[in-house]
């Protein structure tokens, strides 16, 4: 199965993409056939039948039984063909193989977080996954309702709060593909992005080794807080390069006294910054939204001090 | 006296002298306590428009926002705010009440040869709702705005900071004027027929306008109940929706589109209302197969209701409703196909002319019928996983919202104007513009389609750099757009001066708002019409004579 990106569809990277491409293209020919009919008819008969005469009045039939039986009758027939196109297609994406590995996915606002078998957590917004192997998305939402969505799989699933949520995937080729958030999340919800990285299955299992070995050595809190950085994606929101996004830029933040909005002033310290992880709302510096989750609960007082180490490093 | 059809209303000629509805009062009091059905309609139309030329105005900023990947002109809370606004204000304060409140509430009552609508002060009371929905929806534009998208998902719209109790009592509001008109048009039709007039003569207007009322007084109150629901959890912290305060979050897109995709038809079965009378008009010919288009407008109707859960494909119900909901989904292709195949069979050996009222008709059915192409690519589960949520659903409701119900609602205050002012617009301007809105239309949505399909979601601020192109088409599509309806403004404006004065049928229409004068009388007739025969019947031994008459041309 042709793989490439054709003029409507992206390549087609998952198992079930190629049926998906396949009923798009039917649909799409048969579309194109029966509009080029209809409106052609309409462009016949206004040019045939223009008036001629201000005066003229036609003449012509008022009904046809047969005619109205079978442009009704015919339709039905073609869309429940239709329907059984689609309904095995769906079958596929919604039944996953038994043998499928099972990752989760926890989805907040903004970031995702994959946590495979082993306990390793991603800390960088990609999911890697070996190539031709059945892979079960567990999913969930820590806020609002997203949606898993990678175009070049041709899936897309909700994740929703309080509830637990599948969908599975079996990718044919090795690459790095785009992940959206395909369900309107706020502020940076368009800034909701992953990506997902395909690999074969020999170099994804050192991977998840070498990640494993990683996550469980001990470092430095600086080097901690930037893992913590990207993996609940505080880079959407706070850049260290000085560019303000949605929140102000780390780069020279620590030390710095910053204007409020309420109009009181601070200086920004191991104490705001830990009261701004717990209570965004508190302190908001002048010129940015209070939009802001909070992430009480999410991290552990050491996670926390490892930030404040890392914030401190942004120089 | 009596007069039958086909008699046009050359009277006495002390009554002709009786002023027309716009000239029988003056003053502000005459118009804010009026109970005249066309005086409101006329308010309503005039409210409507304003509110489309805010839609219109939000939905431009947004498509320039998104000129670049990055940030153009707004920040993501403003972008997010914006795309809010004209979702809300285009659905609810637009696109819900333009045809049956505005167009709908004038011609209705004369169609049927009735002097007025069943309930004169309920149907002022509904303007007045629909003033007070406008007012509140203003509140919280005013009060931090609103960011949800105008579906309110929960629990999105439980914990954003933004005016959500403001807009929910807006659209709460907003909910009972569509009532009242619902309400008011099920009992016109029924009670106030003139003698003669049967269901099958009634002309095919009224069939739609029929069928949209019924959906308005039954989905509309799970919509209000929804709303309140919502204002009562983020006022009140019950736990409703909301999965932290033990509520379910599907259970509100159950709801929401419980009301909102019968909501689909109560915008489309109008604008297919209107076509049925352009396409007759135009072609000098009855519509074809009269019955099955009557049908078809109460088949929409019922099947709108059975097909909500296709908006939650992929959002966690269960497989079985899935597929259920799949498979009733493409019935509603079977009425929508049965309309268009009748309304292409009335051409065949008609008279046609292309005044542009004809011309937005022919539109429709050339956009509607890619509307309702590509909502088969969505109704088909495989395919719809991929789309869902993506830039082709944007093109394929704006294909029908827009491409249908907009082209349809402008097709006939074109045909209406004449009737409603007594004024003719410039024709070469009208078709001048048609050629801007309709070429406009294709440059900006039928791209969507393709950005869609290649995966760009939306209510996205940012997005990947390689979607640009497409959005760079899409964002000129619509300026071209904005100028046809800017011209399309100001010959509508001009000919309330400078227009000529219409006669009382200038398209040779055999309904029975042709056989009054250009503007009505405020009792709409002198006398009560007798109806004798069918709403189309040009073949009638009278037809012409009485075209060349109330044409003005003998």
């Amino acid at each position: 199965m042709n793989s490439e990106a054709t003029f409507f569809m992206p390549p087609a990277i998952s198992t079930y993409a190629g049926d998906v491409d396949q009923a798009y293209y039917w649909i799409y020919y048969l579309s194109v056939f029966l509009f080029v009919a209809m409106v052609g008819a309409m462009f016949y008969f206004v040019i045939k039948y223009r008036r001629k005469n201000s005066l003229e009045i036609p003449s012509g039939p008022q009904h046809s039984t047969v005619l109205e039986l079978t442009w009704t009758i015919l339709p039905f027939f073609l869309v429940m063909a239709i329907f059984l196109l689609g309904f095995k297609g769906y079958l596929k994406m919604a039944i996953a193989p038994s043998n499928a590995t099972e990752i989760h996915v926890t989805g907040r606002q903004w970031s995702w977080l994959f946590t495979y078998g082993n306990g390793v957590e991603s800390t960088d917004q990609v999911l890697h996954v070996p190539k031709d192997h059945p892979i079960k998305m567990i999913m969930t939402s820590e806020d609002v309702i997203h949606s898993f969505y990678v175009p070049a799989f041709r899936i897309k699933h909700d994740l929703i709060p309080g509830q637990y949520s599948s969908l599975w995937f079996e990718a044919k080729e090795v690459g790095k593909f785009d992940l959206f958030c395909a369900e309107y999340c706020g502020t940076s919800h368009s800034n909701m992005l992953g990506k997902i990285e395909v690999m074969e299955p020999k170099a994804f299992e050192t991977w998840l080794e070498h990640e494993h070995e990683e996550q469980n050595k001990a470092v430095a809190p600086e080097v901690l807080g930037q893992r913590l950085y990207t993996k609940f994606a505080c880079v959407t929101c706070h850049t260290t390069d000085g560019s303000p996004r949605v929140g102000p830029s780390f780069k020279g933040a620590y030390g710095r006294t910053e204007k409020f909005t309420d109009g009181t002033s601070g200086v920004v310290n191991d104490n705001y910054i830990r009261e701004s992880i717990l209570q965004p709302q508190a302190k908001i510096v002048a010129g940015f939204q209070p939009v802001m989750p909070t992430f009480q609960g999410q991290l552990k007082d050491s996670d926390i001090t490892a930030l404040i180490a890392f914030i401190k490093s942004v120089k | 006296m009596t007069v039958t059809t086909f008699d046009p209303m050359h009277v006495p000629t002390e009554a002709q002298s009786s002023p027309n509805f716009l000239e029988s009062a003056h003053g502000i009091k005459s118009w804010i306590f009026t109970l005249d059905h066309k005086r409101i309609g006329i308010m309503y139309l005039w409210s409507i428009l304003l509110s489309f030329l805010f839609g219109g105005i939000a939905a431009l900023l947004v498509r320039l926002e998104l000129l670049t990947p990055q940030k153009t002109i707004m920040t993501a809370d403003q972008y997010n705010q914006m795309f809010t606004l004209h979702g809300g204000i285009m659905v609810f304060l637009f696109i819900i009440p333009s045809i049956p409140a505005s167009l709908g509430n004038f011609v209705l009552p004369i169609m049927l040869g009735a002097k007025d609508v069943a309930f004169p002060r309920l149907n002022l009371l509904s303007y007045y709702f629909w003033l007070t929905g406008a007012a509140l929806i203003l509140t919280a534009i005013c009060t931090g705005g609103i960011d949800t998208g105008w579906t309110f998902y929960t629990p999105y719209s439980t914990r954003t900071a933004t005016s959500v109790i403001w807009m929910g009592l807006g659209v709460f509001v907003l909910g009972f004027s569509s009532i009242f008109t619902g309400l008011n048009f099920i009992t016109t039709i029924h009670k106030l027929r003139a003698p003669g007039m049967s269901w099958f003569r009634m002309p095919l207007f009224l069939w739609s306008i029929y069928a949209t009322a019924l959906i308005q007084i039954l989905a509309t109150p799970v919509l209000a109940i929804t709303l309140l629901l919502l204002v009562v959890e983020r006022a009140f912290g019950l736990g409703i929706f909301d999965p932290k305060l033990g509520g379910d979050p599907v259970l509100f897109q159950h709801f929401f589109w419980f009301y909102s995709h019968p909501a689909v038809y109560i915008m489309i079965l109008p604008g297919m209302a209107i076509v049925s009378e352009l396409v007759a008009t135009f072609s000098r010919r009855p519509i074809f197969a009269y019955k099955s288009v009557a049908y078809s407008s109460v088949a929409l109707a019922v099947l709108g209701f059975l097909v909500w859960g296709h908006h939650m494909f992929v959002a966690g119900t269960s497989e079985f409703s899935t597929v259920l909901f799949s498979a009733l989904t493409f019935l509603v292709a079977i009425p929508s196909g049965v309309k268009l195949f009748n309304w292409l069979a009335t051409l065949y050996k008609g008279s046609i002319s292309f005044e542009s009222p004809m011309l937005y008709a022919l539109a429709f059915i050339f956009l509607f019928t890619i509307g309702g192409l590509t909502g088969i690519f969505l109704g088909t589960l495989s395919i719809d996983v991929h789309l869902h949520d993506t830039y082709f659903v944007v093109a394929h409701f704006h294909y029908v919202m827009m491409g249908g119900t907009i082209f349809a609602f402008v097709g006939g205050l074109h045909y209406w104007w004449p009737k409603m002012f007594g004024r003719m617009y410039n024709e070469l301007a009208a078709k001048i513009a048609f050629a801007f809105v309709f070429v406009g239309f294709n440059v900006t949505f039928f791209t969507q389609f393709i950005l869609g399909s290649r995966g760009m979601p939306r209510r996205y601020y940012n997005y990947p750099p390689q979607f640009q192109t497409l959005h760079i088409i899409s964002t000129v599509g619509s300026w071209i757009i904005a100028t046809g309806f800017i011209m399309m403004a100001i010959y509508f404006l001009r000919s309330l001066r400078h227009g000529k004065k219409a006669p009382d049928n200038p398209w040779g229409g055999l309904t029975l708002e042709w056989h009054t004068h250009s503007p009505p009388i405020t009792e709409n007739f002198h006398n009560t019409p007798i109806i004798t025969h069918g709403a189309y019947d040009y073949e009638h031994p009278d037809a012409k004579a009485f075209i060349l008459q109330t044409q003005g041309k003998i």
